[in-house]
């Protein structure tokens, strides 16, 4: 479903590489992981997929279901059915929850072609998952992520996963600054979305996110490339060792 | 390319005076006394650096070529007086009975005739005060020629706002309305103020608070494009008098507001706040001048701006506190959204402050759309349009949150988002 071969990229601004060769091929249905230690490459990765400026692909491809993701613009990618869960939700004062959730939704629709969601039917809709997630109708009628805690940033992330329905999910370091309670939360709401038809690619540091929502491969990125792929117990070695006998190894 | 040679504008008004009764007369002349010292501004004047006058003072008004969309009439859901003025004339058939309990209404036009008025003692006494330190020349020319105007005496709680619609169907017209409202101790009254009014309008309003009196002004310009338009607020405000005014302004090539408050009693509180968009050859000045002149006074500037395509935004803010005016506490804050490198916003805040015990701060912004919570929102699939309007909403919230009254608050942001979408067809 997610194609990516031998991706190149540099950052813009510092002309400075940062991916060097990234090969990697999610299937429907299947969890995989990134791991790997601070300036790997992983996040960079996450914002080059889902469209984000300041990036320049230098060599390679990525593709969803076939299509050129690179050639989109971001809001295409998500029409075409791409999420990214950030590590940082972005604070929007003066614009309500439910607001930028509908416009969401119906934007996505209208770009394929589809009806745009009754004002009655969004709001069962969106009650319904909120309430999985434990986000209250005053979160939802709050400016979007402002006042959030860590916690209530990354629930609202998933709600907006489970509201957009895509084919393909990045979360990337949605464990990070999350206790245990809210990482079973969000962890509970990643598994609920889990089914045949979509992909995840859960990127973290720690292999604890991954004791929660159990992947099917994990890939250790280094140096921008992925230096060794294996199933769940990749993860456990990286617990135990750290990432540094990995990546000697691999050398 | 040379520059065009600046037109030759008049440096004084040379019209005769309407007829009127004895106290109009009185007022008309000092007025028109207090235009001859000044004359009419100019470009050279200090205080409008930023805004040329030259359309406001010529003597022919500019074309506005009027505004052809089908736009739902704002307020519409709440239970209001109206009444609507065509290019500046009272149309009586589209207009609502002028009676409200604890409201007189009058219209200027019928008691200017008479010899005596409650409003002999408002009409151009505030203006007057307002001319000093800085000079108001348009003012005192609304207050010297305005035939047309609402004269507004409220002695306790209105039960209902007044609504006054501005309707712009003239390409030519020059409208003047001058509006004076008093409210007794304790009184409560509610104001909008709607509508392009008129291809070049200049309109003065007047407002004095007694004791505890509170009074709210809700003001939308716009949208037609072309229209010129001054307009001056003068209030002075009793003790522990509330006054609030929030002005939201989509398109126009020309508006200056300006706003001039004399915290005159102790415990007063006075909130001013504006909202304007436009793109191209938008101009919107709001000038502010807040005194302080007695205890424990509080007041609030915040004005907000959004430019695209080369619009310009001025903001002259001031606050005065004087000697006395002890625990005075001030705020100013003015911002600018823009949209593009082409637009600009010239701010001018100023604080002169005469006592030793007060807060006073302000504030000034230039800033572009954020370019991070602009990727989240089209990560989600919002396309980029739609993703800058709802930034451009997030950018004047704060703004639009002075508003107190939560139902009037969501009126404006619905007529508001409604244009956002209605612009992008």
């Amino acid at each position: 479903m997610l194609e990516i071969k031998n991706l190149h990229v540099d950052l813009e601004e510092e002309d400075k590489a940062i991916l060097k060769g990234v090969t990697l091929s999610v299937e429907a249905g299947k969890v995989h992981a990134i791991m790997g230690p601070n300036g790997s490459g992983k996040s960079t990765l996450s914002y080059v997929l889902s469209g984000r400026d300041g990036y320049r692909v230098t060599e390679g491809s990525a593709t969803l279901d076939g299509a050129d993701l690179l050639a989109m613009e971001p809001e295409e990618r998500a029409a075409a059915g791409l999420f990214l869960a950030f590590q940082y939700p972005v604070e929007i004062p003066g614009v309500g929850n439910m607001t930028f959730l509908r416009t969401a939704v119906n934007a996505q629709r209208k770009a394929r072609g589809e009806a745009e969601i009754s004002a009655a039917d969004f709001l069962k809709l969106v009650r319904e998952k909120a309430k999985a997630l434990r986000i209250d109708a005053e979160m939802l009628k709050r400016p979007v992520n402002v006042g959030f805690s860590g916690g209530e940033k990354k629930r609202n992330e998933i709600l907006q996963m489970a509201m957009l329905e895509p084919r393909m999910c990045i979360l990337d370091e949605t464990d990070s600054g999350l206790d245990v309670d809210a990482m079973k939360l969000v962890a509970d709401g990643v598994n609920a979305l889990r089914d045949e038809g979509r992909g995840f690619l859960v990127i973290t540091h720690y292999q604890r996110l991954l004791d929660h929502i159990v992947p099917d491969v994990v890939h250790i990125m280094a140096d921008g490339r992925i230096v060794k792929s294996g199933g769940p117990e990749l993860a456990l070695e990286v617990e135990k060792n750290g990432y540094a006998d990995i990546v000697t190894e691999m050398a | 390319m040379a520059a065009p040679k600046a037109k030759e504008t008049p440096a004084v008004d040379t019209r005769p005076l309407p007829e009127g009764g004895v106290w109009i007369t009185a007022a008309r002349r000092a007025a028109q006394a207090r235009l001859a010292e000044t004359g009419l501004p100019q470009r050279r004047d200090e205080y409008w650096k930023f805004t040329r006058p030259d359309e406001l003072i010529d003597p022919k008004p500019p074309r506005a070529a009027l505004f052809r969309g089908d736009v739902p009439e704002v307020f519409g859901t709440v239970d209001r007086l109206r009444l609507v003025f065509v290019d500046g004339v009272f149309d009586r058939e589209a207009s609502d009975d002028l009676a409200l309990e604890w409201v007189r209404i009058e219209r200027l036009s019928d008691v200017s005739a008479q010899d005596i008025h409650w409003a002999r003692d408002l009409y151009g006494t505030l203006e007057a005060r307002g001319q000093n330190p800085v000079p108001r020349p348009l003012a005192a020319l609304n207050t010297a020629q305005a035939r047309e105007g609402v004269l507004i005496h409220v002695t306790g709680r209105a039960p209902r706002p007044i609504h006054l619609v501005y309707v712009h169907e003239s390409e030519v017209s020059d409208a003047m309305l001058h509006h004076c409202i008093r409210l007794e101790e304790g009184a409560e009254l509610t104001l909008f103020e709607t509508g392009p009014a008129a291809a070049r309008f200049n309109k003065v309003m007047e407002v004095d608070l007694a004791a505890r009196a509170t009074f709210h002004h809700l003001r939308i310009q716009g949208p037609d494009h072309e229209r010129r338009a001054i307009t001056h607020i003068f209030a002075r405000l009793a003790q522990e008098a509330v006054f609030k005014t929030f002005t939201l302004t989509v398109n126009g090539v020309l508006t200056r507001n300006e706003c001039v408050i004399e915290m005159a009693g102790d415990d007063a509180s006075a909130h001013v706040a504006g909202a304007a968009i436009g793109g191209g050859n938008f101009h919107h000045d709001d000038t502010v001048f807040i005194t302080h002149d007695a205890l424990r006074g509080e007041s609030r500037q915040v004005f907000k701006k959004v430019l695209s395509n080369g619009a310009t935004g001025v903001f002259q803010g001031k606050i005065l506190v004087k000697p006395d005016a002890q625990k005075t506490d001030g705020y100013q804050i003015s911002q600018s959204l823009l949209l593009d490198e082409d637009s600009q916003f010239l701010a001018k805040p100023e604080l002169e402050i005469h006592a030793d015990d007060v807060a006073c701060s302000h504030g000034s912004t230039s800033g572009a759309i954020d370019e991070d919570a602009l990727y989240y929102l089209r990560s989600r699939g919002i396309p980029e349009p739609i993703a800058t309007d709802l930034l451009v909403i997030s950018f004047l919230a704060e703004a639009v949150a002075e508003i107190a009254d939560e139902r009037l608050r969501e009126e404006i942001i619905g007529h508001f988002e409604a244009w956002l979408e209605r612009r992008h067809g």
